[in-house]
C-alpha cells in the first residue's frame, strides 16, 4: 500500500468569481480502519489565505505547523499578511529542501490576492506548483474528483451556487473512495465573509 | 530503506512530454507541448515548460517536473548574479555549465532532461542536457518521451537558413506530432522565438485540443446538499457610527 494511501483523504478548491471555496473530506484512518471522524485538514493561514493537506495525516500537522512558523515570521518582518502566490512560493521550496526524503503530502492552497483575486494551486509532494485558473484536486480520491469537477465545474460561479458544485463534487467523489469520506468540511471565502459548513456525507 | 520493505514510493508529477528546439537564420527556436502527467492521469492541462534563465535564454524541461522548476530557477538566480558581477549579457554556454554540473553532482537523481537554447554575442546555441550531466550541442533537437515522434519531423523536413516563419511552422509540426502520437504529451503548443536583442514567448501558440460538447446549460442540482452546520466570519467590521452632540472641536 501506498503511503499516501495508509490514511486516506480528499481535497477540492475551485474558482468562482471574486470567491474561491475549498472542501474537505473528515475521514482518519489507518488503512482500513478509521479512527476520527472529524480531522481538520483545511487550515487557515490567514483571513484570506487556506491551506489544505491530503496525504500522510502527521506530514499534514507538522508541514501545517512549519509553514504557520513561517508566515508568523513574515507578518512581524513585513507587518502585512503573505499573498497567495508568494505563499505557494514558500510551500514549494519547502517541500524541495526534502527532495529526496520528502513530506508524503499533497497541499491545495487557495486565496484571495491582490484586488481580492481567488487564486488556487496545488503541489506533488517534491513541489512542482500547478497553478489553475478553475479547480484542483488531491487526495486518494483525486481520480474521481478530477471527473467530478471537469463536469460539474462552470466559470464565474457566485459563492452560492459555488458551494453547490464544491460540496456535490466532494460528497460524489468520496462515495467512490473507500478512505475518504464520513462528511464533509466547505470553506467558501469572499471579500467580505469566510462562511464555514459541514456536510452530512455517508458514514460508511 | 523504505522502498527495500516493499513500500511503493509515491508517483510525482512528471511532464511525459515533448520539447524540441531548432537553430534557424537568426537565432533559436524553442517548442514545448502542455501536459503535465501524475501517473496516467492529466494532472494540468496547461503547464508550462519552457522556462526562463536569461532575456536572451530559455529552457524547456522535461522529467520530473519539481527537479525541472527547481534547476532552471536555480540557476536562473545563478546567471542574475553572474551578470551583475560581470556587469555582461549571460552566454548560453554558462548557463550549459551550470546546469550541467549540478546534474552531474546529483548522479541523476535529479531527474530532469533539458533542451537549452538562446542567443548571446558569439550566436545561437542549442544544446540538449541529459539528467546524468551530459550534454550535446545540436542544430535541432528533441527530448522527452514524446522525442521520436519530434525527430522523425526534424529529420525529414530541417534544413540550414530557415526563415523565422518556417522555422516555427516546423517547430509546431514537431510538437503536434508528440501530442498525437505520444500519449504522455498533449494539449497545446508552447513556441519560444529567441532572435539577436529580442525575444517571443508564444505561450499556447497552437491550441489543437479544445473541449467539445460543452453542455450549455451546465449542471442543476436537483436535491441540495445536507448541511449540518454553517459558521459565517465577517472579514469586514461593520462599524457603528455614533454622533455624539456637539462640534467635533469641542472638548
Amino acid at each position: 500500500m501506498s503511503i499516501f494511501e495508509y490514511n486516506g483523504s480528499a481535497l477540492v478548491a475551485m474558482v468562482g468569481k471574486n470567491c474561491f471555496a475549498i472542501a474537505s473530506d473528515r475521514r482518519l484512518g489507518v488503512q482500513l480502519q478509521t479512527i476520527a471522524t472529524d480531522f481538520q485538514r483545511i487550515f487557515k493561514i490567514h483571513n484570506k489565505l487556506f491551506l489544505g493537506l491530503s496525504g500522510l495525516g502527521s506530514d499534514a500537522q507538522t508541514l501545517h505547523q512549519r509553514l504557520v512558523f513561517r508566515h508568523k515570521l513574515y507578518q512581524l518582518r513585513e507587518e502585512r499578511d503573505m499573498k497567495p502566490e508568494t505563499f505557494a512560493s514558500l510551500v514549494s521550496a519547502m517541500l524541495y529542501e526534502k527532495r529526496f526524503g520528502p513530506y508524503f503530502c499533497q497541499p491545495v492552497i487557495a486565496g484571495l490576492g491582490e484586488d481580492d483575486k481567488p487564486f488556487i494551486c496545488t503541489m506533488d509532494s517534491i513541489g512542482a506548483k500547478e497553478l489553475a485558473k478553475d479547480f484542483v484536486v488531491a487526495g486518494t480520491a483525486s481520480e474521481s474528483l478530477y471527473g467530478a469537477c471537469e463536469s460539474m465545474f462552470k466559470a464565474d460561479m457566485d459563492h452560492e451556487e459555488l458551494f453547490e458544485t464544491i460540496s456535490q463534487a466532494l460528497i460524489s467523489s468520496v462515495d467512490r473512495d473507500c478512505l475518504s469520506g464520513w462528511g464533509g468540511h466547505v470553506y467558501v471565502v469572499t471579500p467580505d465573509e469566510v462562511t464555514e459548513r459541514i456536510l452530512k456525507g455517508r458514514m460508511d | 530503506m523504505l522502498t527495500k520493505k516493499g513500500l511503493k514510493s509515491p508517483g510525482y508529477l512528471k511532464t511525459g512530454t515533448t520539447i524540441v528546439g531548432l537553430i534557424f537564420e537568426n537565432g533559436v527556436i524553442l517548442g514545448a507541448d502542455t501536459r503535465a502527467t501524475e501517473g496516467p492521469i492529466v494532472a494540468d492541462k496547461n503547464c508550462e515548460k519552457i522556462h526562463y534563465m536569461a532575456p536572451n535564454i530559455y529552457c524547456c524541461g522535461a522529467g520530473t517536473a519539481a527537479d525541472t522548476e527547481a534547476v532552471t530557477d536555480n540557476i536562473s538566480s545563478q546567471l542574475k548574479l553572474h551578470r551583475y558581477h560581470t556587469g555582461r549579457e549571460s552566454r548560453v554556454v554558462t548557463a550549459l555549465t551550470l546546469l550541467k554540473s549540478h546534474l552531474f553532482r546529483y548522479q541523476g537523481h535529479v531527474s530532469a532532461a533539458l533542451v537549452l537554447g538562446g542567443v548571446d554575442v558569439t550566436g545561437p546555441h542549442l544544446h540538449t542536457i541529459y539528467p546524468h550531466g551530459s550534454t550535446d550541442t545540436l542544430p535541432f533537437a528533441t527530448m522527452g518521451s514524446g522525442s521520436l515522434a519530434a525527430m522523425a519531423i526534424f529529420e525529414s523536413e530541417y534544413r540550414e537558413g530557415l526563415t523565422r516563419d518556417e522555422g516555427v511552422n516546423l517547430v509546431t509540426k514537431a510538437i503536434c506530432s508528440g501530442i498525437f502520437n505520444d500519449l504522455g504529451s498533449g494539449s497545446n503548443v508552447d513556441v519560444c522565438v529567441i532572435e539577436k536583442g529580442k525575444k517571443e514567448y508564444l505561450r499556447n501558440h497552437l491550441t489543437p485540443n479544445p473541449r467539445t460538447y460543452i453542455s450549455s446549460k451546465g449542471y442543476t442540482f436537483s436535491k441540495k446538499t445536507e448541511v449540518l452546520l454553517t459558521k459565517i466570519t465577517p472579514l469586514k467590521e461593520l462599524v457603528d457610527v455614533v454622533q455624539v452632540g456637539g462640534d467635533a472641536m469641542e472638548e
